[in-house]
């Protein structure tokens, strides 16, 4: 048999596959924009999954078909989502309290750079006349169980995004 | 403006203020936001979290330890006015929104001096079951029907951008 000669390491799909292994049957799950979206669409056969999205809805579903997008059913990310039977909506407040009260058991969140020691900085570049962003990351690293981060090891210009230290603003530290 | 993520297709004023330095933005994480609001609305002046400890959002801020954990000092807020989308509301301003459109709503209804709240629909007393009212009508002052309301989305798609032409 050939070996394909890879050198570029996995792709989207297959670091998306590897995360699904491990999300255990019954967790609750909150999905980052991203490549962690198509963590869902690897989770075995026979797992059943709840899919949280921080605005406000616990049970979200695929997307809808086209034509039946609902502009107020949305995720994080402002996609059109679908709801499943059993879902149910609520507020920021009692969403937070869900993530930062450890309700949440798994997170898989993108990264801009992770240190050594696991310390992650997704949210912004520190670029001078950007307008800050922050979102939910910040709520979702310190409160949610267990937090995997999905990323390609080098930059688009091939630098690494793993280093001792992030160069970028921290979103959380590891403890 | 205290935001979480002031950012949004299309936008271009805020954008343009900010650079100008005619704007200031108080980054806050998202659930520290929703936190800080409820607290506002509900009296409790301010709050331990444990988001955003050891990041630049943190910098400045009182912190204090619980059970070996750093957390960080978030104060309630409260506004005069907040501006509220839901689906139906009575003439006691009694709420039920439509899905994820919930958002900040019920929270922020709670949080200001003069709620003023946009309903698809204002329904009969009683048309709303007291089991499923989400935001009680202690909260809203006024009511305002806009049965065809503009959605961002559609806004989006149409680039059309403030000020509307």
């Amino acid at each position: 048999m050939e070996i394909e000669n890879k050198n570029s390491g996995w792709n989207s799909n297959e670091m998306a596959q590897k995360v699904a292994m491990d999300i255990h049957d019954g967790a609750y799950v909150n999905l980052g924009i991203g490549i962690p979206e198509l963590v869902a669409g690897f989770i075995p056969e026979g797992r059943d999954v709840i899919y949280h999205t921080e605005n406000g809805l616990l049970g979200m579903g695929q997307a809808p078909e086209p034509g039946l997008e609902d502009p107020e059913l949305i995720n994080a990310g402002k996609k059109c989502v679908t709801a499943i039977p059993g879902a149910c909506y609520f507020h920021h407040a009692d969403s937070f309290t869900m993530i930062r009260g450890g309700h949440i058991d798994i997170c898989v969140l993108g990264a801009l750079q992770v240190s050594e020691e696991g310390d992650l900085a997704n949210w912004s570049t520190g670029e001078e006349g950007a307008i800050p962003a922050v979102g939910g990351a910040m709520d979702l690293v310190a409160g949610v169980k267990t937090i995997f981060v999905i990323t390609q090891h080098t930059t688009k210009t091939g630098e690494s995004e793993r280093s001792k230290k992030c160069s970028y603003p921290l979103t959380g530290k590891m403890w | 403006m205290i935001c979480s993520f002031a950012r949004t297709a299309n936008s271009t004023v805020f954008p343009d203020l900010y650079r100008k330095g005619e704007i200031e933005l108080e980054l806050v994480p998202q659930g520290t936001l929703a936190e800080r609001i409820r607290a506002g609305g509900a009296g409790i002046p301010a709050f331990y979290t444990p988001a955003s400890v050891n990041t630049p959002l943190a910098a400045g801020k009182e912190t204090r330890e619980f059970n070996k954990q750093s957390y960080v000092l978030e104060y309630g807020i409260q506004a005069d006015f907040s501006l509220v989308k839901c689906l139906a509301a009575d003439r006691y301003g009694n709420l039920i929104y439509n899905k994820t459109a919930r958002n900040f709503g019920p929270v922020m209804c709670t949080a200001a001096k003069t709620t003023i709240v946009q309903a698809r629909k204002i329904v009969a007393l009683g048309d709303i079951d007291p089991e499923c009212v989400i935001t009680p009508g202690i909260f809203v002052k006024r009511v305002v029907e806009v049965s065809n309301p503009a959605e961002e989305s559609k806004l989006v798609a149409e680039k059309r951008r403030y000020p509307w032409k």
